[in-house]
C-alpha cells in the first residue's frame, strides 16, 4: 500500500505539487491521469524516491520512506523511454536487481528465465537493446522491474512512445500481467481511455492538485467537477449544462422539450457516426450515434433536425 | 567536380601542412642509417630526457584522467553553487599559452614567490605540475558530451534496482564512456608528451637532469646536432602513434565514433 500524504513541490517558481494527498490500495492498479504540467510524473516519481518532496511524506506498507533512497525503497519503475542498459544484453538487464542482490547464479538463472517467458522475450535473451522494438524494450523494461519482487510497481507514461496498436496490446497485457501478480500497481498516463482501460482506481489530476479519485465507471457518470467531465470523455457545453454526445438524442419532428439545429458534417468512425450540429441559437454541438440509428433518421448534411439531451450535468459554483 | 576539388583540397592542406614536414623529420633520422639513429638515442641524456617524459606522463595522465572523469561527473549530473566557473576554469589551459603557464608556477614558486623553496622549480615537481596543467581539459572535454547524451535515466533504473552510487557507476556509468575516456587519454598523452612552452620555463634545461624529450630535441639542434635532434622527434612521433594503435586495438569493431 502507498500512501502519500500533504506532498509538496516546487521547481523554482512552478508548483509542480500543491499539498496533494492520495492513497493507493495493496494488490490494485491505479492510474494517475492528468495532462501534462499536472504533477502526475513529479508525485510517481516521488514515491519511488527518484525526486525530493519540499513538503510531505511517503509511506510504503506502513513505513515512512520519505528519506530513503531509491536504493532501499524496494520499488519497480518503468520508464517512458525505457531507460534500457544499452551494453547489457536483455538478459543482463533483466538480471541487474538479481546480480545486485549477489543471489546466487543457480536462483538467477531460472528467475530470469521466467520473466522472460513472462514478458514474452526468452528468443531475444541475447539481443542488445538496440536490435528491439519499442514494444519489446518496454516488456523488458518491465521484466527488469519485476526481478526484484518490487512492493510497488511505478510506471511513468509506460506506453507513451509507442504507436497506437502496440499501446493497446501492451496496456491489455499489463492488466492480465496484473491479474496474475498481484502487484500493487501505479500508472501514470495522460489518455484517458488507457487509464479508464487498465486501471481499477484512476486519480484524475490537473495544475498540481487531484481533482477526483474513484473507479473508471464512477468517474465517468459522476465527475466531481468541469475538469473532470471534460478531461475523461468528449462533452458539449451547452449554457451551463454538459452533455456527453451520446446523451444526445435528434428527432425528426419537434416535441416541446427539443430544440432545432442543422447538420453541419457527418464523420462516419467505423460503427459510430459522429454528427455534428449548429443549434438555431448559434450554439455548436455534437451527437455520437450508431451507423443503424443515423441511417433510420436518414441523415444528410444541411438537413434540420430537433435535438433534445437525455441526460446533462450542472455543476454548482 | 566539386567533389573531387574538395578532395584535392583537404589532401593537398595534410600533405603540405603535416604529411610533408613529419615525412622529412623520419627522413633525415634515418637518413645515415640505422646505426646512426640509434647511436643518438641511446647517449645517456636522450635515454634521460625520454625516462623523465615517461614518468612526467606517467603521472600526468592517470592524474589528469581520474580528475577529467571525476570532474565531467561534476559538470553534467550535478548543478552545484559555482557550476559556471568550473566549466569555463577547465577550459583556461586551452586558451592560456603554455609559456604563461610556467611562468604562474615560475612567480608562484620561485625567489619572493607565496610558495617559495619546496623544491619544486627546476624539478620534476614543477615539470609535472605545469604538464598536468596544460593536459588537463582533454578527458573532461571527451568525457561531458557522452555523459549528456546517455542522460539520467539509466543511473536512476539502476538506483530503483537497488544498486548504490558506486554500483551504479561502475556497472551502467562507467561502459558508457569508458571509450570517450580512452579518447581522452590518447589525447592527454599526445599532449603530455609534446609539452614545451610551460616546461621550458619551469624545468630550468638542465642537460641530463631535468631535459624533457622535447627540450632534448631543441639542445641537440642548438647544438648543431641536427641529426640527434630527428632521432630524439621520431621517437617522440612513435610513441604518440603506439598509443593511438593501442587505443584502435582495444576498441571493439562496432563501436566506431
Amino acid at each position: 500500500m502507498i500512501e502519500a500524504r500533504r506532498i509538496t513541490k516546487r521547481f523554482g517558481e512552478f508548483v509542480a505539487l500543491d499539498d496533494v494527498s492520495v492513497d493507493v490500495p495493496a494488490g490494485s492498479l491505479t492510474a494517475l491521469l492528468g495532462p501534462s504540467g499536472s504533477g502526475k510524473s513529479t508525485l510517481l516519481r516521488i514515491v519511488a524516491g527518484l525526486e525530493r518532496p519540499d513538503g510531505g511524506e511517503v509511506w510504503l506498507d506502513g513505513e515512512d520512506v520519505t528519506r530513503r533512497t531509491p536504493q532501499r525503497r524496494g520499488v519497480g519503475f518503468v520508464f517512458q523511454h525505457y531507460a534500457a542498459f544499452k551494453h547489457m544484453t536483455v538478459r543482463e538487464n533483466v538480471a541487474f536487481g538479481l546480480k545486485i542482490r549477489r543471489r546466487p547464479r543457480s536462483e538467477i538463472g531460472p528467475r530470469v528465465d521466467e520473466l522472460l517467458e513472462l514478458v514474452q522475450l526468452s528468443g531475444l535473451a541475447k539481443r542488445y537493446p538496440a536490435q528491439l522494438s519499442g514494444g519489446q524494450r518496454q516488456r523488458m523494461g518491465l521484466a527488469r522491474a519485476l526481478a526484484v519482487d518490487p512492493k510497488v510497481l511505478l510506471l511513468d507514461e509506460p506506453f507513451g512512445a509507442l504507436d497506437a496498436r502496440v499501446r493497446k496490446e501492451l496496456r491489455q497485457w499489463l492488466r492480465r500481467l496484473h491479474d496474475e501478480t498481484h502487484t500493487t500497481t501505479v500508472i501514470v498516463t495522460h489518455d484517458q481511455e488507457e487509464a479508464m482501460d487498465v486501471a481499477d482506481r484512476v486519480v484524475v489530476m490537473n495544475a498540481g492538485r487531484i481533482e477526483q479519485a474513484a473507479p473508471p465507471r464512477e468517474l465517468y457518470d459522476s465527475p466531481a467537477n468541469e475538469f473532470v467531465m471534460s478531461f475523461v470523455g468528449p462533452v458539449n457545453r451547452v449554457g451551463e449544462a454538459f452533455i456527453r454526445p451520446h446523451d444526445v438524442e435528434l428527432l425528426l419532428e419537434p416535441n416541446g422539450a427539443t430544440q432545432e439545429a442543422m447538420v453541419e458534417r457527418l464523420v462516419h468512425l467505423g460503427f459510430e457516426v459522429r454528427v455534428e450540429l449548429v443549434r438555431d441559437d448559434g450554439e455548436q454541438l455534437f451527437a455520437q450515434l450508431t451507423r443503424e440509428q443515423t441511417e433510420a433518421l436518414e441523415l444528410a448534411r444541411g438537413q434540420i433536425v430537433y435535438v433534445r439531451p437525455t441526460r446533462q450535468t450542472v455543476f454548482a459554483k | 567536380m566539386g567533389r573531387y576539388a574538395i578532395r584535392f583540397a583537404s589532401l593537398g592542406y595534410l600533405v603540405v601542412l603535416l604529411v610533408a614536414p613529419v615525412g622529412l623529420v623520419f627522413y633525415r633520422a634515418f637518413e645515415h642509417g640505422l646505426g646512426a639513429f640509434w647511436g643518438s638515442i641511446s647517449s645517456p641524456d636522450a635515454v634521460h630526457a625520454l625516462k623523465l617524459t615517461l614518468m612526467i606522463g606517467a603521472i600526468a595522465v592517470p592524474a589528469n584522467t581520474i580528475f577529467g572523469v571525476l570532474c565531467a561527473l561534476a559538470i553534467v549530473r550535478y548543478r552545484f553553487p559555482g557550476f559556471g566557473v568550473v566549466n569555463a576554469l577547465v577550459d583556461l589551459p586551452l586558451a592560456l599559452s603554455p609559456v604563461v603557464v610556467g611562468l604562474s608556477l615560475l612567480l608562484l614558486y620561485g625567489r619572493g614567490g607565496w610558495l617559495e623553496g619546496h623544491n619544486v622549480l627546476f624539478a620534476l615537481p614543477g615539470m609535472t605540475m605545469a604538464t598536468i596543467f596544460v593536459s588537463l581539459p582533454f578527458v573532461v572535454r571527451e568525457v561531458v558530451p557522452v555523459l549528456r547524451e546517455i542522460g539520467t535515466e539509466q543511473e536512476q533504473a539502476a538506483s530503483t534496482l537497488g544498486a548504490s552510487a558506486l554500483q551504479t557507476f561502475v556497472r551502467v556509468t562507467w561502459p558508457s564512456i569508458r571509450w570517450a575516456v580512452a579518447y581522452g587519454v590518447v589525447l592527454t598523452t599526445a599532449r603530455v608528451l609534446g609539452e614545451f612552452g610551460a616546461v621550458s620555463v619551469v624545468s630550468g634545461r638542465l642537460v641530463g637532469q631535468t631535459e624533457t624529450l622535447t627540450l632534448y630535441v631543441q639542445d641537440r639542434y642548438n647544438d648543431f646536432d641536427v641529426a640527434g635532434a630527428y632521432a630524439s622527434s621520431v621517437v617522440l612521433a612513435l610513441i604518440a602513434i603506439a598509443t593511438l594503435l593501442v587505443l584502435n586495438t582495444l576498441r571493439p569493431k562496432e563501436e566506431t565514433r
